[in-house]
């Protein structure tokens, strides 16, 4: 590590105040090119001699460590996430270390921007990804021609690619949001079958009222996010609605005149369809109150006791029980069970709606690329999937190592006739984490819709 | 103030010459070494390995002496210089680090700040004032303007008032009286923001009123029979439901330190006034306030300065939802969360403008006080 | 009325303090006083005694019931939610990381700003008024726009991650209020008592050291609460300057991560909250002391 003698601060001392006298000199500035060069981070004690000794030979990257930021905390999520990385921590020397906070998105603009990016960081949206884009390395020339095309299909590799054809990111853990979830049991007593279309589907709701029963629980309270469990909703319905070329116009137009509005009938219509379900207080456990005020990792609870049948949410939703029921099993004959949120309109297929992490690279050290492209392969996230909660975008997965709920989900993913990002992960913040939100929580209480979806299309930014 | 002139002027000038410079300059090593030692312990610190109660230690040393021993170094080191230069350079031995600090962490980044207020979002184009244009326009950021004169006026208001009284009242209380009735109010200060929004989040929660409440408050309301009240989603309320939050926080801070004042208020002046025929309220409004306006100024100041920068409490209750944005707020997320910094400068910079007249106010009775 | 010139604390008993204070009893009667300041500290505190009460309870029954509950049916109390936090991996050494982090950012700006506000209120310089409008001028500027231009000086110097980074960041953030506030008391001091001194000979280093210094206990005892508690419960300051090793992690921290990133599990933070509470409390019952005591009593201004 490099020491700085007092008289280099001296000096910078005087340049500052004289920066700050003087007018706006930035004297100390540094120089803008840290990326290249720079060392992973000075908060780990980066080991300059090798900090155990091992056979140099068998492990090509002894003594390296590389560091991975991500969003997620979740101690589960965590320890299946870093287990994944023994065999290749063994076999490469590198020193894997995953560093989570919850205040993600503040921590990578801040570091990336000054200057102190982390090796690599996982985004749980590529949209946020695609800002600190130029500060990612382009990994089209990490990998050689057609690696990345065999291990994942395009559509994957073109979400997180730029317009100017730079590849700046690899997909790792994928979830599928098109599901419904239900518990077996309940199903069983009350002799309800699985729909297999809208009107189905709103037709088990009306018996449910009918018999008693409550049909949705859609809760949506997620402090500063809250309003992304109804857009998730509304992308679902869009992509059952109308073609994938609107909804690819609605989230990423490829030019300003193609954008399809939250204003345009197709769109609206949507609400409409999420209206008809959620705005209903008879379909809602607990009411329109509950929906707005009720935290959405409870969503399953009120399905293992009857409260109330039924809840769209991703393949995600059963780790969210884990904490108060560590026995839970899921499947046809488990505790809670899924069917595929069923198609709207047949002329639009099958569509699935994804989410997923997404990598980049930003300090290009020969252990960086390896771990990264360790990321590439399914094998990264192995204990990931078997530990139930995640989906593979990779196509070398091994599917025997998913339990048979996760590879039915799986199977969900493969068979889809369209797969879409989550809409509002695309769109740009103001929107996808702004307006969008917002207008949610506003529509479920009670606002006209129209002024709304005006609203949402003024805030979409002008570039 | 003419206290630099008392020092008397040693030697002649000749006599300085010969024996002043090798003085200065062994003084000016003073301060050199200490800073060479100080800057040693630095890099100690940061590079070793050494147990963490030993960094600890030395961070202790080093922070409370390590800073007082450049002040008296670099003092040593005026106090031999010939008198004139002397005299011109003691005060910024007293302003001059604090000075360097605040221009290195806060006026190098403000000025930065100012600059990219007049560019695109990704700082890449001049622009020119649409940001600010965006600031007083756009119909979210009205509401924003139109939230933080509210959050102003009510907190600034309550928690001075308030703590005022308090501050008064305790006074007239037995000194365990007063230290409890102090720590209770003090409280939600060491309360983190998320914390805070725990404990708010179940006052103002409400269930349908089919269901047993588990919010504080809707328990009282529905209690008499009342409606259950959408405390954060009732666009009527929920701004006051937030700026509660701030008065509950805020109000130990304007205590704490109105306190000391009141308690420097000699009993002599009151008992002056009293004995002229004042009743308590004409004690209280012409003889109390008078005496401690510089401090009531001061609180209120940072009070209004602690709220045009608030943002915690609404980022993590509302997030700004349902018309209970707040500039710092909106800054905040135009910053990290919409990638848009020209936004947020320009957003931070009208913080910085909306000071300006408390800056004016202070400056005048600065001069009120030392005429 | 001047007080006499000392050097050091200057505790001038006052022989009518306990007669005035007795008067204003018989005006404004005591009771009526306890009554006011009784009903303020039960607004005050009932949020905060209910989250006590929700923090012996899991969080199935705080969701589904009140927490005055407790007092009418029988409730099984846990300490289930002060295990977790307790027991966590680390918490010990995040304890230990805040307070490194604290102390330091507490003392320095504290002792920059008394020397800077002495300057300010007694010492005559070109310049004086625009620095003190800069530094009111200052206490507005959002921390969060100063993060990456600091983080890009400071991964230039190598103190990215490093103690010393940390306080110097504390330092600058808390200075204007530090220096604002210390100038505020530091001003009102009689300037018979300071004129006093100056006939002594003091050079104003001794004047600041034995005099001043003294003098501002109070207003010193009540900023450095403030700095401690903000600090104290810092969470974006220490990620961002300290790193997110999980070495140098604070009790913030910690906490948050207990908590999980989408909040699973929030009952953590009834009990986090407390334990977080006890040192920044036991910080404010010891400098309480120094609130009390009338320190210029016995000289009065203007």
């Amino acid at each position: 590590m490099l020491r700085k003698s007092p008289f280099f601060i001296v000096v910078l001392l005087l340049s500052l105040i004289l920066a700050a006298c003087g007018g706006t000199q930035p004297a100390a500035e540094p120089t803008d090119a840290p990326e290249e060069a720079q060392p992973a981070e000075a908060t780990e004690e980066e080991p300059a001699e090798p900090t155990e000794e091992e056979p140099a030979g068998d492990q090509p990257y002894a003594g390296t460590t590389v560091t991975i930021f991500g969003a997620y905390t979740e101690q589960a999520e965590v320890e299946a996430f870093e287990q994944g990385f023994v065999p290749f921590e063994e076999e490469t020397g590198i020193d894997v270390v995953y560093e989570g906070a919850s205040d993600f998105e503040v921590l990578i603009a801040t570091r990336t921007e000054g200057g102190n990016p982390p090796d690599i960081a996982g985004f749980p949206q590529p949209g946020l990804m695609k800002r600190f884009a130029d500060q990612a390395v382009d990994l089209s020339t990490v990998f050689e021609d057609g690696y990345l095309q065999q291990q994942y299909n395009q559509s994957w590799i073109d979400m997180a690619t730029m317009p100017d054809g730079r590849i700046i990111g690899i997909w790792n853990r994928a979830i599928v949001k098109s599901l419904v979830w239900y518990s077996p049991a309940q199903f069983a007593e009350a002799g309800y079958e699985i729909p297999t279309t809208w009107e189905e589907l709103v037709a088990l709701s009306d018996q449910m009222v009918a018999d008693g029963k409550v049909p949705w629980y859609a809760p949506m309270e997620s402090g500063n996010a809250t309003g992304w469990v109804g857009t998730d909703w509304i992308e679902d319905i869009m992509l059952r609605t109308t073609s994938v070329e609107n909804y690819d116009n609605w989230t990423v137009p490829a030019a300003p005149e193609d954008r399809l509005l939250f204003a345009s009938p197709e769109v609206k219509q949507a609400w409409e369809y999420i209206g008809s379900i959620l705005l209903n207080e008879d379909y809602v456990y607990g009411g329109i109150l509950s929906t707005l005020q009720d935290r959405f990792f409870d969503t399953g609870k009120p399905l293992l006791t009857g409260e109330a049948m039924m809840a769209k949410q991703g393949s995600y939703m059963p780790g969210w029980l884990l904490e108060d029921f560590p026995e839970l099993t899921v499947g046809p004959n488990g505790d809670l069970n899924y069917f595929y949120f069923p198609p709207i309109d047949a002329t639009y297929g099958s569509p699935v709606l994804t989410g997923g992490d997404v990598y980049s690279m930003y300090n290009d050290r020969p252990e960086v690329r390896e771990v990264l492209k360790f990321l590439t392969t399914a094998q990264s996230i192995e204990p990931s999937i078997k530990a139930g909660t995640f989906i593979a975008p990779h196509t070398d997965v091994n599917m025997d190592w998913y339990d048979e709920a996760n590879r039915g989900i799986a199977e969900i993913l493969a068979n889809a006739d369209t797969v879409r990002f989550d809409g509002s992960d695309l769109m740009p913040g103001e929107v996808g984490t702004g307006t969008f939100w917002s207008g949610m929580v506003d529509y479920i209480n009670g606002e006209d819709l129209d002024p709304i979806l005006e609203e949402i299309d003024a805030s979409w930014p002008a570039q | 103030m003419q206290q630099q002139l008392q020092q008397p002027e040693k030697g002649s000038f000749l006599s300085w010459f010969t024996t002043g410079v090798g003085r200065v300059i062994v003084a000016l090593i003073v301060p050199i070494i200490t800073f060479a030692i100080l800057w040693q312990s630095f890099v100690f610190m940061r590079d070793t390995e050494a147990p963490k109660l030993l960094i600890a230690l030395v961070a202790l040393v080093v922070g409370v002496v390590g800073v007082w021993a450049l002040y008296i170094g670099t003092n040593f080191f005026i106090e031999q210089l010939p008198g004139r230069v002397r005299d011109a350079l003691r005060p910024y031995l007293f302003v001059g680090p604090a000075m360097v600090i605040l221009g290195v962490f806060l006026i190098y980044p403000a000025i930065g700040t100012i600059y990219l207020s007049f560019f695109d979002a990704r700082s890449e184009s001049f622009i020119g004032v649409q940001n600010y244009a965006f600031a007083f326009v756009d119909s979210a950021m009205l509401i924003a303007l139109r939230n933080n004169l509210l959050w102003i006026i009510l907190v600034t208001g309550f928690t001075v008032s308030v703590g005022l009284l308090v501050a008064v009242l305790v006074d007239r209380l037995s000194q365990w009286e007063e230290a409890a009735a102090k720590s209770l109010i003090f409280m939600p200060m060491a309360i983190s923001a998320v914390g805070a929004s725990v404990i708010w989040s179940f006052m103002y929660f409400a269930k349908p009123i089919t269901q047993p409440q588990i919010g504080t408050l809707n328990a009282i309301i529905t209690g008499f029979g009342g409606e259950p009240v959408l405390f954060l989603l009732d666009k009527a309320i929920n701004n006051f439901a937030l700026i509660a939050i701030q008065i509950w926080l805020l109000t130990g801070f304007c205590m704490v330190i109105l306190s000391s004042a009141v308690k420097g208020v000699p009993d002599e002046l009151l008992e002056a006034a009293r004995i002229d025929g004042a009743n308590e309220f004409q004690v209280f409004f012409r003889i109390l306030v008078p005496s401690i306006m510089p401090t009531i100024l001061t609180v209120s100041t940072t009070v209004f300065i602690i709220v045009l920068k608030t943002f915690d409490i609404v980022y993590v209750m509302t997030n700004g939802r349902r018309d209970t944005e707040v500039v710092a707020n909106r800054m905040f997320n135009e910053l990290f969360r919409f990638g848009n910094s020209g936004h947020a400068s320009a957003l931070a910079v009208v913080l910085l403008l909306a000071v300006l007249p408390i800056i004016y106010w202070n400056l005048r009775s600065l001069r009120e006080q030392r005429s | 009325m001047s007080a006499p010139p000392q050097t050091g604390p200057i505790t001038v008993a006052s022989p009518s303090r306990t007669a005035a204070r007795r008067s204003l009893r018989d005006i404004l009667s005591a009771s009526s006083v306890r009554f006011v300041v009784l009903v303020l500290c039960f607004l005050w505190s009932v949020p905060t005694f209910g989250l006590f009460i929700s923090s012996f309870r899991n969080a199935q029954a705080i969701n589904n019931s009140g927490w005055w509950s407790t007092f009418y049916t029988s409730t099984e109390f846990t300490i289930q939610n002060y295990v977790t936090v307790l027991t966590a991996e680390g918490m010990g050494n995040a304890f230990l990381n805040s307070i490194i982090v604290t102390v330091p950012s507490v003392v320095i700006p504290i002792t920059i700003a008394a020397f800077a506000a002495y300057a300010f209120a007694w010492l005559e310089f070109p310049g004086r008024d625009l620095f003190f409008a800069i530094v009111v001028l200052l206490l507005v500027v959002p921390l969060h726009t100063t993060l990456v231009p600091i983080l890009r000086m400071y991964v230039g110097l190598d103190l990215n991650g490093t103690f010393l980074g940390i306080w110097l960041a504390h330092t600058g953030f808390g200075l204007p209020l530090a220096t604002y506030l210390l100038y505020g008391y530091i001003s009102t001091i009689p300037k018979e008592i300071m004129e006093a001194v100056v006939i002594d000979g003091a050079t104003p280093f001794t004047t600041f050291t034995r005099m001043v210094l003294p003098l501002s206990v109070p207003a010193i005892a009540s900023f450095a609460i403030f700095q401690f508690l903000w600090v104290w419960n810092d969470l974006l300051v220490a990620l961002v300057f300290l790193g997110t090793n999980s070495e140098v992690s604070v009790v913030t921290r910690q906490l948050t991560e207990l908590v999980g990133s989408k909040g699973q599990n929030w009952e953590v933070l009834t009990a986090g909250a407390f334990i977080t509470m006890i040192v920044p409390l036991i910080v404010f019952f010891s400098l309480q002391r120094y609130f009390v005591r009338g320190m210029m009593a016995g000289s009065v201004k203007g």
